[in-house]
């Protein structure tokens, strides 16, 4: 029983990262129907120069207020690394292409992926460096069959304020209005003088702030960062953006948690070598009966 | 202006031409190529192999008799792929067959590399000397896969040998030190390929046979990024010692994070994959101080006696720094090469093919050895190492009794 209780634990801590990565993929889709395939290697980015200033600052070895001061840095420079580098993605590559064919701002993502890929692969090489240990690794629970330590505690207390946050930007903010305007009906939202090119600006934007974040909560608790991470992360964050119902904000958050619980169970409970191909067989099975994900919406055909 | 540069471009163009042919027609040059991953975080190791053979070559004033020694080092890595390719290292014994001067391929550095070069160079009867492959299926008849080694000899002759020992002995002797140290319960892992799986294997069925108690044993996807949710199932079988058939670019630091990371407190052995400082640097120091048991095929640098030592001192003098466990392999490669060189005594593929299997009683920088009749070396020394401030230390010799 408490073998289930900590890997249901397990799982949604993973599961959390895997959805803060997962919105940025379904919100630029919901708003340019566009699966922007290098948002992975942002993340990746986001996450290098976190280790950067980690080890610059030599936290791991600062007391715990400048560890915790030195965390808040770096949660804030990643976040707006990767926010301003997304925007200029979208500045520089995508917005050129917004009246082109829909292939071919698909293909220029996956051209970026590759460019980031490269960026980070000079920046850092290709072997898998270690990212300091600055969080403990202290059981916060009483006993030991039972594990919840700082490090999963900092990935909830930042994950879910991040998301209710997101949530209730989007719902109750003039630009949130804009935005579901914009993702419903581009046109007509330009016609009622919504300033469509910035608002999809700030979509990429905020994207990309999730991204640093995840990042950081990244390197902090798996503490391991190579140039390859964006790919396999990038993977399974959009596989649970499709789950959720790609386009929809809750269906992301929702999709990251199953991928995490789906992972950490079919690992106690298949095998360790099974859970990749299980998380897919059941993108598979799910998109079989339910083709919109757990909570998108039909989709309604654009004229 | 045009028609001068043109031609000046033309001379460019036949200058290596010029050049090649000249070069491909001297009975007095021959040349070794070494193929190992020269990219990626397999680097460190193969920059001390390299400088072992040049090292070798250089102490015999590049000649052998009247023959000239030349020394290429290819790369059979990608940048993109962090490791080794099929592709490069196919390409790579392409390259050597194709040129004349070509006798001896020193290489490779991975198992599942050699798979690949191994039938071609064997139909050119290029002689292939390895200083780091360990998966006994290459050499040893019933001890790899079905129809190993004979599909690596297309042409009946035996062209390759290693200076390394074998996982065959690899595999049992770390066994027998895990019971030696009192880790009686083990849980094994592996990484699904070739040599992880391959060792992870041949421990298995030796600890069960000397009566170590194997809890499970699981393939890992070595691209995963974490293993919290399998050590979190691990942790409840209660082992004291994680065995990992893999390498350090198949996930050995991670996953002895993830170990820590649940809180499981056991010993984490792996195999001379993991003899490498990337390793440590992946793990992290702190991870594996007294925690990791690295079995090695040959004492580590420090305890080398004789000529080993004399090859530590003088690689000291000329690079500045200890060598990595694999360099001594790398100037025993080269050493054995120009041997193979001077009982062939003339430049023909076939002669230093059959001369370098008849290497016996060689008085070589890791003691006195043979090739054995399938080109396995008959050293059997292993080491055992741990790991202390962030350095490899010697902590016993295995396989001696």
């Amino acid at each position: 029983m408490l073998i289930l209780i900590q890997q249901l634990l397990n799982g949604l801590t993973t599961g959390t990262l895997f959805a803060l990565i997962a919105i940025g993929y379904t919100m630029v889709y919901g708003i340019i129907e566009l699966i922007n395939f290098a948002h992975g290697d942002l993340f990746m980015l986001g996450s290098f120069l976190a280790l950067s200033i980690v080890s610059s600052l030599g936290l791991e070895n600062a007391g715990t207020g400048g560890a915790v001061l030195g965390v808040i840095l770096t949660f804030l420079c990643s976040m707006g690394f990767c926010a301003g580098l997304n925007f200029i993605q979208d500045f520089v590559v995508y917005r050129p292409l917004r009246n082109a064919p829909k292939l071919t701002p698909l293909v220029s993502a996956i051209g970026v992926s590759f460019v980031f890929m490269g960026l980070g692969q000079i920046w850092k090489g290709v072997a898998d460096i270690n990212f300091p240990d600055v969080i403990p690794n202290r059981n916060l629970l009483p006993t030991e069959s039972l594990r919840f330590t700082a490090k999963d505690l900092l990935v909830i207390l930042v994950t879910v304020p991040l998301m209710a946050g997101l949530t209730l930007f989007v719902r109750f903010t003039k630009l949130g209005k804009a935005m579901r305007a914009t993702a419903q009906n581009p046109t007509a939202a330009r016609l009622m003088g919504i300033d469509v090119d910035r608002v999809i600006g700030w979509t990429f934007a905020i994207g990309g702030l999730l991204a640093g974040a995840a990042s950081v909560i990244y390197g902090l608790t798996i503490n391991t960062v190579s140039f390859q991470m964006g790919y396999q992360n990038g993977l399974y964050a959009f596989t649970a953006a499709v789950l959720g119902g790609i386009g929809n904000l809750p269906g992301a958050m929702l999709g990251g948690i199953v991928i995490g619980l789906v992972r950490s169970l079919g690992s106690q409970y298949v095998g360790e070598q099974w859970t990749s191909a299980l998380v897919f067989a059941i993108l598979i099975l799910l998109l079989v009966f339910r083709p919109s994900g757990l909570l998108g919406a039909r989709t309604r055909e654009k004229v | 202006m045009k028609i001068s540069s043109l031609r000046f471009f033309a001379t460019l163009l036949l200058l290596p031409a010029c050049f090649g042919l000249a070069a491909g027609q001297d009975s007095n040059v021959i040349k070794i190529v070494s193929s190992l991953p020269r990219t990626g975080s397999a680097r460190g190791q193969t920059d001390t192999i390299v400088n072992g053979i040049v090292m070798a070559i250089e102490e015999a004033n590049h000649r052998v008799g009247a023959i000239t020694i030349q020394y290429e080092d290819l790369d059979d890595a990608t940048a993109a792929a962090g490791q080794w390719t099929a592709e490069k290292e196919a390409a790579n014994a392409d390259q050597a067959i194709k040129d004349p001067d070509v006798m001896v391929y020193i290489g490779t550095y991975n198992s599942g590399a050699a798979k690949v070069s191994m039938p071609k160079l064997n139909q050119a009867g290029i002689l292939m000397i390895s200083p780091a492959n360990t998966w006994p299926g290459l050499t040893k008849p019933g001890k790899g896969d079905p129809g190993e080694p004979e599909k690596y000899r297309p042409s009946g002759k035996i062209n390759y040998v290693r200076c390394v020992p074998a996982d065959d002995i690899q595999g049992v002797v770390s066994a027998d030190w895990a019971k030696k140290l009192g880790l009686l319960k083990v849980f094994i892992l592996d990484d699904r390929e070739v040599y992880g799986k391959g060792i992870a294997d041949l421990f298995q069925a030796h600890a069960e046979e000397i009566g170590l108690k194997v809890l499970g044993h699981e393939g890992i996807d070595a691209q995963a990024q974490e293993f919290k949710p399998l050590m979190t199932k691990i942790k409840a079988a209660g082992p004291q010692l994680i065995y990992f058939g893999g390498t350090t670019q198949t996930k050995a630091g991670q996953l002895v994070k993830d170990m820590l990371a649940v809180g499981l407190d056991a010993k984490f052995m792996c195999p001379d994959g993991c003899f490498e400082d990337a390793f440590i640097d992946s793990a992290g120091a702190d991870n594996l101080q007294d925690r990791a048991l690295v079995t090695f095929g040959g004492l580590p640098p420090e305890r080398l006696t004789g000529k080993g030592a004399a090859f530590v001192a003088n690689y000291q003098k000329k690079y500045g720094k200890i060598p990595e466990g694999y360099a001594v392999y790398g100037y025993e490669c080269g050493k054995t090469a120009l041997e193979a060189i001077r009982r062939a005594g003339k430049k023909d593929r076939d002669a230093v093919r059959a001369a370098g299997l008849t290497i016996k009683n060689f008085d070589g920088a890791l003691g006195r050895w043979s090739f054995d009749k399938n080109g396995d070396t008959t050293l059997r020394t292993m080491s055992g190492n741990t790991v202390k401030a962030g350095k490899f230390v010697f902590m016993a010799v295995l396989g001696e009794d």
